[in-house]
């Protein structure tokens, strides 16, 4: 009787919950169908991420993953080095200058400790993703970051 | 029960090329309703005097046969006619009830990789030539079964029910379908008092994913499987508002109604408690 009662005063919509459930899933469906758009969005990720550090392009893997309640934009990009602090006009292929203050040791070759990560959770609108390294290199760990909080956050250090 | 005025000769080699229409009714997803529907709508075209084909391409389960009664007289299926060992006109069956319309049977025992796709093709081209609608009962899934029963199509259209996983599949296939002429929607086995009660996704949820032109939406009710049971389509019966709503879309089709699809509503409490009283068998 009390159950009866309660499912008359607050029903579940349980067709909301289907309505929610189909947009992530469609989304996911549609991002992983469509390679030329991974492609060109890893090379984009690259070619940002480059103008500020050096990254191992031939190890790099974006992808888009659905979480619990969103589907994300993955980026696994090794760093290899760090570029100067030179305004990022300077072309993406120059070589790095000595940096005006000796920076951290690099990291070993190969070894990635770039994962940039961000939360795509609106279908419709299609912003530029929020991309920001983890502050300390901890090797494949992913980072959520909610679009909905804002610009991307301040690079670390 | 419809008395209907004997056509020509339907499906007779010495008819006039015809140039019909090839439908595929397709959805990706298995038991929503593609059979009953394809059986329904080919039963509703061909009351309207049209010359119609049913094709059932689901080679390996063999069911359209079933839904139209016809089965005690399949002899032959689309792969003896496909592989040569009997005429079109050996295999097809004509339905007595409805004597425009002719069933080409799936193969029971064979697979659906059998089936040489640019035969199929051939074959629906060849069946467009003689008669007005070729309807295609395609199987679930994308892999050859799909894709030898959408070769000869030229129109599509998709049913979908009212659920997560079949707009998925639905969406899925509208995408494989590319640039077919036509692709409409027909929302299947809708239950019009979950939607009021928000219990269940509405016809402008899954068309606000699909985005494809409405043919019509298709209420659940026990109707459907009672027909079924029976092997007699719906749209035989008059009394049957399904069946109405099967007509309805036949005419969409054959671009005689124009009218908007209707949404079927909650039943009323005087049709609760008719149907409470005194339900069909």
């Amino acid at each position: 009787m009390i159950e009866f009662f309660r499912k008359l005063f607050a029903p579940e919509q349980s067709g909301a919950t289907a309505r929610e459930r189909l947009r992530l899933v469609l989304l996911s469906d549609h991002l992983s169908l469509a390679p030329d758009v991974v492609e060109s969005l890893r090379a984009d990720l690259i070619a940002v991420i480059s103008k500020y550090v050096e990254v191992d392009e031939a190890n790099c893997d974006v992808s888009f993953e659905q979480q619990d309640r969103a589907v994300a934009v993955l980026a696994n990009i090794p760093i290899l080095a760090m570029r100067s602090r030179t305004p990022p006009s300077s072309p993406p292929g120059a070589p790095p200058a000595s940096p005006p203050h000796s920076p951290d040791p690099p990291p070993s070759m190969g070894d990635p400790i770039g994962a940039a990560y961000a939360v795509a959770d609106g279908g419709e609108s299609g912003g530029s993703a929020a991309v920001a390294p983890p502050p300390s290199p901890a090797p494949r760990k992913r980072r959520r970051r909610r679009r909905a909080s804002g610009n991307p956050a301040p690079a670390p250090g | 029960m419809r008395e209907l005025q004997e056509d020509p000769a339907p499906g007779s080699s010495s008819a006039p090329r015809r140039r019909g229409r090839a439908i595929v009714v397709t959805s990706g997803k298995g038991g929503v309703g593609k059979t009953t529907t394809t059986a329904n709508l080919g039963t509703a075209l061909a009351l309207t005097g049209a010359a119609v084909a049913l094709i059932d391409a689901d080679v390996g389960l063999r069911n359209l046969d079933i839904v139209l009664g016809l089965e005690a007289r399949v002899r032959n299926h689309v792969l003896d006619v496909l592989e040569g060992r009997v005429t079109l006109d050996d295999a097809l069956v004509t339905d007595k009830r409805v004597p425009t319309l002719r069933l080409l049977a799936a193969a029971q025992t064979r697979e659906k990789d059998d089936v040489d796709t640019e035969a199929m093709r051939a074959l629906v081209d060849s069946l467009r030539d003689r008669f007005d609608y070729v309807l295609i009962d395609c199987p679930a899934g994308i892999e050859k079964g799909f894709t030898n029963a959408i070769g000869g199509a030229d129109e599509a259209i998709i049913v979908c029910t009212p659920e997560v996983a079949a707009v998925r599949d639905a969406d899925r296939v509208v995408g494989l379908l590319g640039n077919r002429t036509s692709i409409k929607l027909i929302v299947n086995r809708l239950r019009p008092d979950l939607v009021r009660r928000g219990k269940m996704l509405s016809v402008d949820d899954v068309n606000a994913i699909l985005r494809l032109p409405l043919l019509g939406v298709i209420a659940d009710e026990p109707g459907v499987i009672i027909s079924t049971n029976k092997g007699e389509p719906l749209v035989l019966d008059d009394a049957s508002a399904t069946g109405a709503a099967y007509r309805a879309i036949a005419g969409r089709i054959a671009g005689t109604d124009t009218s908007t699809p209707e949404i079927p509503l909650p039943p009323t409490l005087f049709q609760k408690l008719g149907s409470f009283f005194g339900g069909r068998r």
